[in-house]
């Protein structure tokens, strides 16, 4: 599959390069911008970033494999990413994750069938005051229990990703 | 006492303006850059990042006679577990960290300023830059600063998940766009940081104190906290406590304050068994150590742990041991950024001996190997993340030996917590 950097994304991309002295500083940056549009960063586009920026393809993929944010097969719809680090274990988070499991039907990696979700256990996201957390895509879900993991879900199974109050 | 840091109301420039914000800026742009060093020197205010160097003298590392660009870099990648201090900071009172910046960047002589946050604070990430904005429109931040002459730049670059990157030069790597892999020194950054050029690299809760101490001079935050530890100190708490938060206290502060006045005790029916006081990479106390200690630098020095990031992490009876050591050490052996023997084995090997305890096939001789390979790696690598993994083993399999013994005999300590597994 032959991939084209958008006009979109080179104009963002000209206003993120002015923020750094050398313009390499804005791969990371610009991997983001790519994974924002969409939903991974494919091999393709690791190429074409790597010619936008004259950067061999080496670096990029070094990058992108380095950083755990970065996607490189398409996530579900919906990743779901659940805290598994000290504070957030000591608060439920295996049982969180178990519940995920068996109501999903997948493993941590892997992502449901009809795409919808995808299933992580990640390390501390900052929030243990709230324990146990799960950020969904880019917004947080913290103090969560059994019965809100289940309206979370429900609530997401009807397209509907808001933010509840911390 | 009242807040330095954790202030209702300032989350807006217009709050934040209208409680006297943005009048430390403006006093200290009619300073010379050395004068508010020395202020800074005088304040005693120590990293809040970890390490709790002296901030004033990091500053006046920065060479005077360099020619070319400095920076002065945040570092909010916040990913210490424990830690959620500056994420509440940013989110209650992003102008004491721009207002900080844009006085750290004037003091020492830098054009531009960067904060790296961790990638998944997109919401902080977003407000940050929102605020920036408004701040550049009022003229606190850009070119020719409230007509003083000096121009400071300031940027939001986001992080894209990993632990390490808040090593400082790690995190120099990444903002210039490489995996982060923490850099051999020296040089220290001082002399050759962010893109080769001079570098400051602060923590958000330092930079955000800066405003205060130029507005209310050294001295009085000095008197704050204890001789050494001057200052407030943000304490996150996280744990079966009533009301589990960030606490902003003069440092110093017992453990048991912190817990029965501000966080309202322990749960019903919860008994303290021990206390990560200040992150998970610093050494664990026993519940009697816990409830002795006081919250500074040289306390908990004393008392065999560290502050670290003020992160206190409270474990109570019924948790097993050696099941929270394994959580840490798949979390290390994750995050280890693989460039020093020591560290990559080390935390495999550690996790790969939990691993064994935990599932009811590992032996006693594993206990003394496990502490042997921690022991070994403390000090051999490029940077403290060995370390770091190493302290709470040996720390773990000292104080709470008998659970570890009862794992190598094939029984879990902690029955209670069973289900929890
Ligand atoms: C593995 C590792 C992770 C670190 N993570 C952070 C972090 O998330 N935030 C932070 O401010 N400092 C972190 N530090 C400490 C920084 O290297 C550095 O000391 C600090 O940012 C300096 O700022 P300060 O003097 O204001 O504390 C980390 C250090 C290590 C070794
Ligand atoms: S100590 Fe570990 S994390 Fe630090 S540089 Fe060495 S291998 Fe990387
Ligand atoms: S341990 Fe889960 S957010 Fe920190």
């Amino acid at each position: 599959m032959p991939f084209t950097l958008t006009e979109t994304f080179k104009t963002r991309a000209a206003l993120v390069c002015a923020r750094y002295p050398r313009k390499d500083a804005a791969l990371i940056p610009l991997l983001q911008e790519l994974q924002r549009e969409k939903g991974y960063v494919a091999e393709e586009a690791m190429d074409a970033l790597a010619v936008f920026l004259g950067l061999p393809y080496s670096r990029v993929k070094a990058v992108v494999t380095f950083y755990t944010m970065f996607n490189r097969v398409p996530a579900g719809k919906y990743h779901l990413q659940v805290c598994r680090n000290v504070s957030c274990h000591m608060a439920g988070a295996p049982g969180l994750l178990a519940r995920l499991r068996e109501k999903l039907g997948i493993a941590e990696g892997e992502t449901t069938k009809d795409g919808l979700f995808t299933l992580s256990a990640v390390e501390c996201l900052g929030a243990c005051g709230t324990a146990p957390v799960m950020q969904v895509n880019d917004t947080y879900f913290e103090k969560l229990d059994a019965g809100k993991l289940d309206a979370l879900l429900e609530d997401l199974r009807h397209g509907r990703l808001r933010a509840i109050g911390r | 006492m009242e807040n330095i840091l954790l202030k209702d109301k300032v989350e807006s420039l217009e709050g934040y303006f209208a409680a006297g914000g943005y009048r430390p800026l403006k006093k200290a742009l009619a300073m010379k850059p050395a004068e508010i060093t020395e202020e800074v020197k005088r304040s005693g205010l120590r990293g809040r990042g970890g390490a709790g160097f002296p901030t004033g003298l990091k500053w006046s590392f920065i060479p005077k006679d360099a020619q070319g660009p400095r920076y002065l870099v945040c570092n909010a990648d916040e990913g210490e577990p424990g830690t959620f201090k500056d994420r509440e900071l940013m989110l209650k009172n992003p102008h004491a960290l721009i207002e900080g910046m844009a006085i750290a960047g004037y003091a020492i002589g830098a054009g531009a300023g960067y904060i790296y946050i961790r990638g998944e604070f997109a919401a902080e990430a977003d407000l940050l830059e929102r605020e920036i904005f408004a701040a550049r429109g009022k003229g606190f931040i850009g070119s020719n600063i409230l007509g003083s002459g000096f121009s400071f730049e300031l940027y939001v670059h986001r992080g894209a998940g990993a632990y390490i990157c808040g090593e400082e030069t790690a995190l120099l790597e990444s903002l210039e766009g490489f995996k982060g892999q923490p850099r051999l020194k020296p040089p220290f950054p001082a002399v050759k940081g962010l893109f080769g050029a001079p570098t400051v690299i602060n923590n958000v809760e330092t930079l955000a104190a800066v405003p205060a101490i130029i507005e209310k001079g050294g001295a009085w935050y000095a008197s704050i906290g204890t001789p050494k530890s001057a200052g407030t100190k943000l304490f996150c708490v996280s744990g079966p406590v009533n009301k589990p938060g960030v606490y902003e206290l003069p440092l110093g502060v017992s453990f048991k304050e912190l817990l029965e006045k501000h966080c309202g005790g322990l749960k019903a029916g919860v008994r303290l068994k021990a206390v990560i006081p200040g992150g998970s990479s610093t050494p664990v106390l026993t519940a009697a150590e816990a409830m002795a200690a006081a919250l500074d630098y040289e306390s908990l020095a004393a008392a065999g742990s560290m502050l670290g990031s003020g992160a206190v992490i409270v474990i109570p009876e019924g948790q097993c041991m050696v099941k929270l050591l394994q959580v840490l050490a798949r979390f290390y052996h994750h995050e280890s950024c693989g460039q020093c023997t020591p560290c990559r084995e080390g935390c495999g090997w550690i996790e790969k001996i939990l691993n064994r305890l935990e599932e009811g096939r590992g032996t006693a001789r594993d206990i003394e190997t496990l502490y042997s390979a921690a022991d070994g790696m403390l000090g051999r690598t490029i940077c403290p993340l060995a370390d770091a993994m190493a302290m709470p083993v040996m720390s773990f399999v000292k104080k709470f030996r008998e659970e570890f013994e009862a794992h190598a005999a094939g029984r879990c300590c902690a029955p209670e917590a069973a289900g929890k597994h």
